[in-house]
């Protein structure tokens, strides 16, 4: 039975796993104390044993794998796509400017433009920081992928189906409203935010 | 003997924000010819039409690796079988610097590096410049 931790209680996991444990060695030692052991007590040990089963396969529906698979790691992995999408565009208008400067350095000698120059390149080898993110991040999106497939190999060998999940309102409030920086498609711009306002204003 | 600053260079990586700081590099080293490519399959045919005095690669590239360019190119029965071969990458494991020489590659550099680090084995491999 795979140890997996649902609604944050360990303990409950340890306790179902001793009390498989238990009842199976109970039907061995009948078994191998007396070979006449009659089949009711085999079959009472063994009722126990699906209960158990039964209850573990409902509280791993409880968890909600295929909100976590429908909906948590997508959205952490688009979360994560936007980093590198965000630092990208940032970078190249970094270096966008870099070859402006450049290209204007150039046109001043002495110590001064190879000054100018040195920082520059300087600017261009930190730039090299968005690779080095972008590629750890995708290491972290490969992740997310790997416990998608394990998620729904559990699903599949336990034959969990999905409960309807306890109070997923989600949160509301302050709460609510404090959701971080928006995905592009989700998001409005400034000229909307702007128009907003007016409507607003206008509507008082 | 001089290092042709006008020879071909083929920088090859997946990342445009890291090909166009090596390529800027390259230019503040006085490098002039320099072409760059993707991944492995787009270098292999470039290099295929092209002379090239100096490759720098990334490793971590899809469809093909750098790595796996390296190999069909020591293992092609080609001029550039011997073109001087830069690794460039992130890929810091000592097994991944040994499959690299064993593989053929003249020089290793691992992310993130500076200018200096690129001209001394820019210099390593082609000689001062």
């Amino acid at each position: 039975m795979p140890e997996i931790n649902t609604q944050g209680s360990e303990s409950t996991v340890d306790n179902k796993k001793k009390k498989i444990v238990k009842i199976i060695s109970s039907v061995i030692s009948k078994v191998e104390q007396n070979k006449q052991v009659s089949l009711n007590s085999i079959l009472t040990e063994m009722r126990d044993l699906l209960v158990v089963i039964e209850e573990t396969r409902s509280e791993l529906g409880r968890a909600a794998p295929s909100k976590i698979k429908g909906k948590d790691i997508p959205v952490a992995t688009d979360e994560l796509d936007a980093i590198v999408e965000a630092t990208s565009d940032a970078t190249g208008s970094i270096m966008d400017s870099c070859d402006v400067i450049m290209d204007k350095a150039s046109n001043i000698e002495g110590e001064d433009g190879e000054a100018i120059v040195a920082e520059v390149m300087k600017i261009y080898e930190a730039c090299s920081f968005q690779d080095i993110t972008g590629q750890r991040i995708s290491k972290v999106v490969k992740t997310f992928h790997d416990i998608e497939e394990k998620i729904d190999r559990l699903v599949s060998v336990l034959g969990i189906k999905a409960v309807p999940e306890e109070n997923d309102d989600g949160p509301t409030g302050d709460e609510a409203l404090m959701n971080g920086p928006q995905m592009p498609d989700d998001a409005i711009s400034q000229d909307d935010i702007d128009k907003l306002l007016a409507e607003l204003d206008a509507a008082n | 003997m001089a290092v042709d600053m006008n020879m071909n260079v083929l920088i090859v990586d997946d990342y445009t924000t890291m090909l166009r700081i090596i390529k800027n590099l390259l230019k503040q080293l006085g490098f002039n010819n320099i072409d760059e490519a993707t991944d492995g399959s787009m270098a292999l045919e470039k290099v295929k039409s092209k002379d090239y005095g100096l490759i720098i690669s990334d490793w971590n590239m899809e469809p093909m690796s750098g790595y796996e360019f390296l190999k069909q190119i020591r293992s092609a029965d080609a001029p550039y079988k011997t073109v001087p071969f830069i690794m460039v990458t992130a890929e810091s494991k000592t097994e991944n610097v040994i499959a690299a020489k064993q593989a053929g590659v003249n020089n290793y550099i691992v992310k993130p590096f500076n200018a200096e680090t690129l001209k001394t084995k820019i210099a390593t491999v082609l000689g001062d410049f």
